[in-house]
């Protein structure tokens, strides 16, 4: 029972282009664990999607995953064959795209979008599929679904849509939901019933979130454990409360400025001044380092690596033992 | 969705009349049908009284109502050369045409999408490669060129095919049709390849773009993060995606297959209306030259009225669109 849902070892993963190789994710290891929501966040381009499609084995080439492991409840699943995979996405892992207006095929009933994966995954017969398909959108709150499973996505608005494609992400009851910005193309108004419902379904079923979102509000108060990106690795890590309330990391520090404290007290770095370096164009040492008001010698030459510092693992030079005389 | 089925026909309608004007004014008014009816020497109380028995003295717009009346009956006046009705001329081409036509889309739209689907599946192999270098030949090489070049092969030096006509044909009431006999269905082989190679390269090029466009969307990646086999990600959702358009396309080709059949009928000497037409402008032979636009127009306006209507019922977003607009 210890061991996590989802294990990740040293990440990296690469796209080749015609400039050379660039490393979009450069050792990333996180986990999670049965029944925990891991919130993912980061400046746009950090590599948040990059490593939810690493998980379930949809890096395209001319990406590839370069090196590390993945392990789902302790089975590792990177070095699997396609098609070994493919059982895998759907069914054991599920995922829910940011858009859901342009997630479902226009073309096709959304009930036939259900059955179809409940049938792939599930051996159930057609008529067992679509009593399924009802359950489930019942679950996912969706009024007369009897009725509605043969409407097409185009009949429903924007939150109703998305409520469909979290049915089909948890149809097969996977161990392990991947959200990749789920609310960032809803409405205010329903982006915090489309969390909690991630949320409730996540502790109802025992399931391991990761959820990728822009929003400290969501992390804040929906998640178990947040990681911090930043250029393809993980600045910080740790539980909600620790890294929200103390960010260890200047970088995490500058993002959770960014939320209105309970206290009222002004955030020093509400905004980080500059923007995230290009893959082609990553510095040495701390890759944060130019954008850095702490930033010193040591930063500018050597790669910072991930260390425990009570709660929370940071990748920065100030909590390493070794440069104490630099601590803040 | 009755409203829009209704609107679409009222333009139809609009088209048609337009077009029955085009058609009027060149019968009426290129050369005068007089001349080509009589003799050289008729007399001029000779020609005043044909010219009266035929209506010709009346105001225009009533001549024109009186086409056009006699047009929506299929009555198209007689020809000057055959001394004919037109309209039995025409009818004992038309199957020829259709069934040339028809042989060509079905052949065109078989290969096209065939070819089109494997060459954006397989688009780094060397045979789509090759295919897609050799569509580009094959959209811009002339038809007649085509035909020359199958007929030298398959007739003059294999021998294999007829390079003329139409073979053998089997009366079914006033419909004639090759189909059932071995020599109509040779007949029909390098005339269909002949007309359909255009189209198919058309479709096969559309297929592509369309698939790979389709391939790139949010909704295949989503069916993929779903675990569904690459079958029914590429043959399921992507294909229907994509034949959506295409069919379309396909649809509206079908009146230009039709009038692009003149060229491929006079190279094979297929006797249907493209050759009539070839010879009526040989001729001088107004009155079919007008009702073969008519005719030929009518064929146009339909399919497009049935394209637009089967494409609202297949795409349930302008199925609902019509209805709301309404
Ligand atoms: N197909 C690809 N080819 C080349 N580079 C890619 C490709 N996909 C992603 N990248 C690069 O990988 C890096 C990480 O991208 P990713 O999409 O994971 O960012 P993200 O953190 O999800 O950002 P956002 O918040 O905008 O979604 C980016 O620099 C991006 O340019
Ligand atoms: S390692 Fe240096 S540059 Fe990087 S975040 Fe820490 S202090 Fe700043
Ligand atoms: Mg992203």
């Amino acid at each position: 029972m210890t061991e996590p849902v989802l294990s990740v070892r040293d990440l990296r993963v690469e796209f080749d282009s015609r400039r050379g190789t660039l490393r979009a994710i450069d050792g990333v290891s996180f986990e999670i664990a049965r029944g925990e929501v891991l919130g993912v966040v980061g400046e746009s381009g950090a590599g948040k999607s990059v490593t939810g499609a690493a998980v379930i084995g949809l890096i395209d080439p001319p990406g590839r995953i370069a090196g590390g492991e993945i392990k789902l409840s302790g089975r590792r699943i990177d070095d699997l064959p396609p098609e070994e995979l493919r059982r895998i996405r759907g069914k054991r892992i599920g995922v829910i795209f940011q858009d859901p207006l342009t997630s479902l095929n226009p073309l096709y009933r959304i009930g036939d979008q259900l059955t179809e994966t409940i049938r792939t995954h599930l051996p159930l017969s057609p008529s067992a599929a679509r009593q399924r398909a009802i359950d489930l959108l019942a679950e996912v709150g969706i009024p007369a679904p009897e009725k509605r499973i043969d409407a097409y996505p185009h009949e429903f608005s924007g939150g109703m849509r998305q409520r469909v494609v979290i049915a089909l992400a948890i149809c097969a009851e996977p161990e392990l939901i991947i959200a990749d910005e789920p609310t960032t193309a809803l409405d205010v108004s329903v982006q915090a019933q489309i969390i909690a419902l991630i949320k409730r379904l996540g502790r109802d079923h025992g399931t391991a979130v990761m959820l990728v979102t822009h929003d400290m509000g969501v992390i804040a108060e929906t998640c178990d454990r947040v990681a911090v990106m930043y250029s393809g690795r993980i600045a910080e890590i740790g539980p909600v409360r620790d890294v929200v309330q103390e960010p260890l990391h200047p970088y995490a520090k500058g993002l959770m400025g960014a939320i209105p404290t309970l206290a009222g007290d002004a955030p020093r770095l509400a905004q980080i001044p500059g923007a995230m370096p290009r893959l082609s164009a990553i510095p040495p040492g701390c890759a944060f380092h130019p954008r850095c008001d702490y930033a010193f010698g040591r930063c500018r030459i050597e790669r910072p690596e991930p260390l425990q510092h009570g709660t929370q693992q940071v990748a920065c030079h100030l909590f390493d033992a070794h440069s104490t005389e630099h601590a803040a | 969705m009755l409203a829009f089925t209704l609107r679409r026909v009222l333009q139809a309608i609009g088209v048609m009349i337009v077009v029955g004007a085009l058609s009027f004014t060149m019968f009426r008014f290129a050369g005068d049908p007089i001349s080509q009816i009589v003799s050289q020497d008729a007399s001029s109380a000779e020609r005043a009284e044909i010219r009266k028995s035929l209506g010709l003295d009346d105001p225009v717009l009533v001549q024109f109502g009186r086409y056009f009346i006699n047009a929506a009956r299929f009555d198209f006046g007689m020809s000057y050369r055959f001394r004919e009705p037109v309209a039995k001329l025409l009818l004992e081409r038309m199957p020829a045409t259709l069934e040339l036509a028809t042989c060509a889309t079905v052949l065109a739209m078989t290969l096209g999408i065939l070819l089109g689907v494997y060459t954006a599946l397989r688009r780094n192999s060397f045979l789509a490669t090759l295919l897609s270098a050799v569509s580009l030949i094959g959209i811009s090489l002339p038809t007649f060129l085509i035909g020359i070049l199958l007929i030298y092969l398959f007739a003059v030096v294999l021998g294999w095919l007829p390079s003329y006509g139409r073979g053998d044909t089997v009366r079914l009431g006033w419909w004639t049709t090759g189909l059932l006999t071995t020599s109509g269905l040779k007949s029909l082989i390098m005339p269909s390849i002949t007309l359909g190679l255009f189209q198919m390269t058309l479709i096969m090029r559309l297929v592509r773009a369309e698939m790979l466009e389709v391939l790139r969307t949010d909704y295949i990646r989503f069916a993929r993060a779903r675990g569904l086999t690459t079958r029914a990600i590429h043959f399921g959702h992507a294909l229907k995606n994509t034949l959506v358009p295409v069919i379309t396309v396909a649809g509206l080709q079908f009146g230009s297959v039709i009038a692009f059949a003149i060229i491929t009928e006079t190279v094979f000497q297929w006797p249907g209306m493209g050759l009539l037409f070839v010879q009526a402008v040989q001729n001088v032979d107004i009155p079919i030259m007008a009702a073969y636009l008519l005719v030929v127009s009518l064929i146009f306006v339909t399919i497009n009225l049935i394209v637009d209507i089967l494409y609202t019922l297949v795409d349930p977003r302008l199925h609902a669109g019509a209805a709301r607009r309404t």
